[in-house]
């Protein structure tokens, strides 16, 4: 018998973004509220994790080619780099550095390098999360 | 502040990062192997001369105040361990070329050893009991990784027996460093030892002593808590096996002779009595354990575990004499149980069994082999000039000295054992008639599994003749466990 799933689909579609977005915020939001790097990564997997349900691991696969192997290694990669680079200026391992800046649009914001080093978590944790469901999905 | 301590850590760490690209091409994957730990292991060099020359290094991290950042302490007692640490773990990826299979190669074999050296160095390197536990961790998933890679039934069956115990160790110490936390309300090493020292330690400390004895003791399997190590060990793969018997054991050693000669220093008679009455019954059931078998993997497993209880029984002892000696014989420790393994490993090449009985008369067609395993043989056991000689020595002078009389002349005693638990293979294997091999044995791969393991063996016979140089080394270890002011101060102090 053939399932017609097309109001899962539908909506997967749509609250897909939500979630997806929402992960963002929580993930820029990290350094003043509650969230971070670990929970938005968290909530982008469960997004992506709800496309897998909607529709299969190949097509989700299709849409967003990503090798989350490779994924965790950038996220890795991208933490340690922003915690060595102190090092070639003189400072301790994981000094961080901030400052405020006048961005268009948006106004005097303060960036902080514990946003890379929060990225490469966000990353790292996609990366994991994604990993060991397609593992687990695709084994037979 | 100075980063350079940091460096046998973050090293192995990227290329670990590295190597998770290219899976698949075994070329690139050996060559940034090597590569890594070769250029960690020249940092880890310059590091012990530098450490050497200017004393205590140490880097607080995020440039924040002593106590409140986390901070990496390199002293002489980590960084010797961590040189050991890389050179050995040089010589096992050589050794694993020959011998670890294709498939698994391709499967993170390497990122997993790489993973696994940077929570070793860092967990000897680290000045913070919390971040202790995480880089315990580090290395622990990674070798959980390395003991479960290929799959095999033997494997799965040892590796759940092993992952059940590490997550039961592992949720004790963090109940534990939570004990120690609501009592000295303070994460960092000096500073706990500070605390410590004000309160004289309450019998609440002693009994967080004691809760750390057990959680490093399962890590470094002593006596009664050594069970899960024999059948969860036996059943990796060779260079894998060399590894851990070469390097994990010894991280809960170097934590509990941490925490033994830096904290808990007020109640002797108490903790460093218990730690001594385990350490010769894990002598004992060692020396049961490495008679009893009659497969080779299993006897030097065994052996393991009888060093354990020498080392702690002279990190129970407190005196001078009896922690060099400890230091000393940890040292030659993870150098000749690399050696053993890697040798015991060619011999199950070469004759397709770990069966004692079904092998023999391997001695007409390699007779090389026979007698650098038999100098490993005469190492072990600590007969002179060879290097365990030197250590035995320094600890029994040690329990001499503290004044327990029969329990140092049980720790001599326990070389002749030790000697003829090695021996039987040597019997065995190498002498009698010779038996029928299942095993074909490849030229080309046994030329990669011998040259590194002579060069191990090679370095232990210098370590042994050359004490004289180490000596200055291993008195500053000493000094330094001795009197845990030295450590302090150094740490606490402004910079």
């Amino acid at each position: 018998m053939k399932t017609n799933d097309v109001i899962i689909q539908f909506t997967a579609k749509i609250v897909f973004f939500i979630i997806f977005f929402f992960s963002i915020h929580i993930f820029l939001a990290g350094h003043y509220t509650p969230g971070g790097g670990f929970v938005g990564g968290l909530l982008t997997s469960s997004a992506i994790v709800l496309l897998v349900l909607a529709f299969d691991l190949n097509t989700v696969r299709h849409v967003l080619p990503i090798n989350y192997t490779y994924l965790t290694a950038i996220g890795l990669l991208l933490a340690l780099a922003t915690a060595a680079f102190p090092m070639f200026l003189g400072k301790p391992f994981f000094t961080h550095f901030f400052d405020y800046f006048n961005l268009p649009l948006l106004g005097k914001q303060s960036l902080h390098t514990a946003m890379l080093f929060d990225s490469g978590v966000y990353l790292v944790v996609v990366g994991v999360t994604m990993t060991i469901i397609q593992t687990i999905g695709e084994d037979e | 502040m100075n980063n350079f301590l940091l460096l046998p850590i973050i090293i192995p760490f990227f290329f670990g990062m590295i190597l998770m690209f290219g899976q698949k091409n075994l070329k690139y994957q050996r060559t940034f192997s090597l590569l890594g730990i070769g250029i960690a292991l020249i940092s880890a060099i310059s590091l012990l001369i530098k450490v050497k020359n200017d004393g205590i290094q140490k880097v607080t991290f995020g440039n924040w105040p002593v106590p409140f950042g986390i901070t990496m302490v390199s002293d002489m007692v980590s960084v010797l361990l961590v040189t050991t640490t890389l050179l050995i773990a040089f010589f096992v990826v050589w050794y694993g070329f020959g011998s670890i299979t294709k498939e698994r190669e391709r499967f993170f074999y390497y990122p997993g050893i790489m993973f696994i050296l940077t929570g070793v160095n860092g967990a000897f390197t680290t000045g913070d009991i919390f971040n202790l536990f995480v880089f315990f961790e580090v290395l622990l998933m990674a070798s959980y990784l390395l003991i479960v890679l290929g799959g095999e039934k033997g494997q799965l069956k040892g590796s759940i027996k092993y992952i059940l115990i590490n997550v039961i160790s592992s949720a004790l110490f963090v109940i534990t460093v939570a004990f120690l936390y609501s009592v000295v309300g303070t994460l960092n090493m000096a500073d706990i030892a500070v605390k410590i020292a004000e309160v004289n330690q309450p019998g609440i400390v002693t009994v967080i002593a004691v809760l750390f004895l057990m959680v490093f003791g399962l890590k470094a399997a002593i006596f009664p808590l050594y069970f899960w190590l024999p059948t969860s060990y036996a059943s990796a793969p060779i260079p894998v096996l060399t590894l851990f018997g070469a390097l994990l054991t010894k991280v809960g050693i170097y934590a509990i002779t941490r925490t033994y000669t830096l904290f808990f220093v007020h109640d002797l008679s108490y903790t460093h009595d218990l730690l001594m009455a385990l350490a010769i019954a894990t002598i004992i059931a060692g020396c049961i354990g490495a008679l009893a078998y009659f497969d080779i993997k299993l006897i030097i497993i065994y052996n393991i575990v009888i060093a354990v209880g020498v080392i702690l029984f002279g990190v129970s002892q407190m005196n001078e004499a009896s922690l060099k000696g400890a230091m000393f014989y940890l040292v030659h420790d993870m150098l000749i149980k690399a050696a053993l393994f890697m040798l015991i490993g060619i011999i199950i090449y070469i004759t397709g069994t770990s069966d004692l009985r079904k092998m023999g008369g391997l001695m007409k067609k390699y007779p090389t082999l026979g007698w650098f395993y038999l100098i490993a043989a005469f190492g072990l056991a600590g007969i002179p000039p060879l290097s365990g000689f030197v250590g035995k020595l320094l600890i029994a002078q040690g329990g001499f000295e503290a004044g327990s009389m029969w329990s140092s002349i049980f720790i001599l005693a326990s070389s002749l054992l030790v000697l003829l638990s090695v021996i039987r293979i040597f019997l065995y294997a190498f002498w009698g008639e010779e038996k029928a091999t299942t095993g074909t044995v490849d030229k080309k791969i046994y030329k990669t599994l011998f040259v590194p393991t002579v060069l191990l063996v090679l370095i232990t016979v210098a370590y042994g003749v050359g004490a004289e140089w180490i000596t200055p080394f291993m008195d500053d270890a000493a000094k330094l466990l001795y009197d845990p002011s030295i450590y302090i101060d150094a740490v606490m102090k402004e910079d």
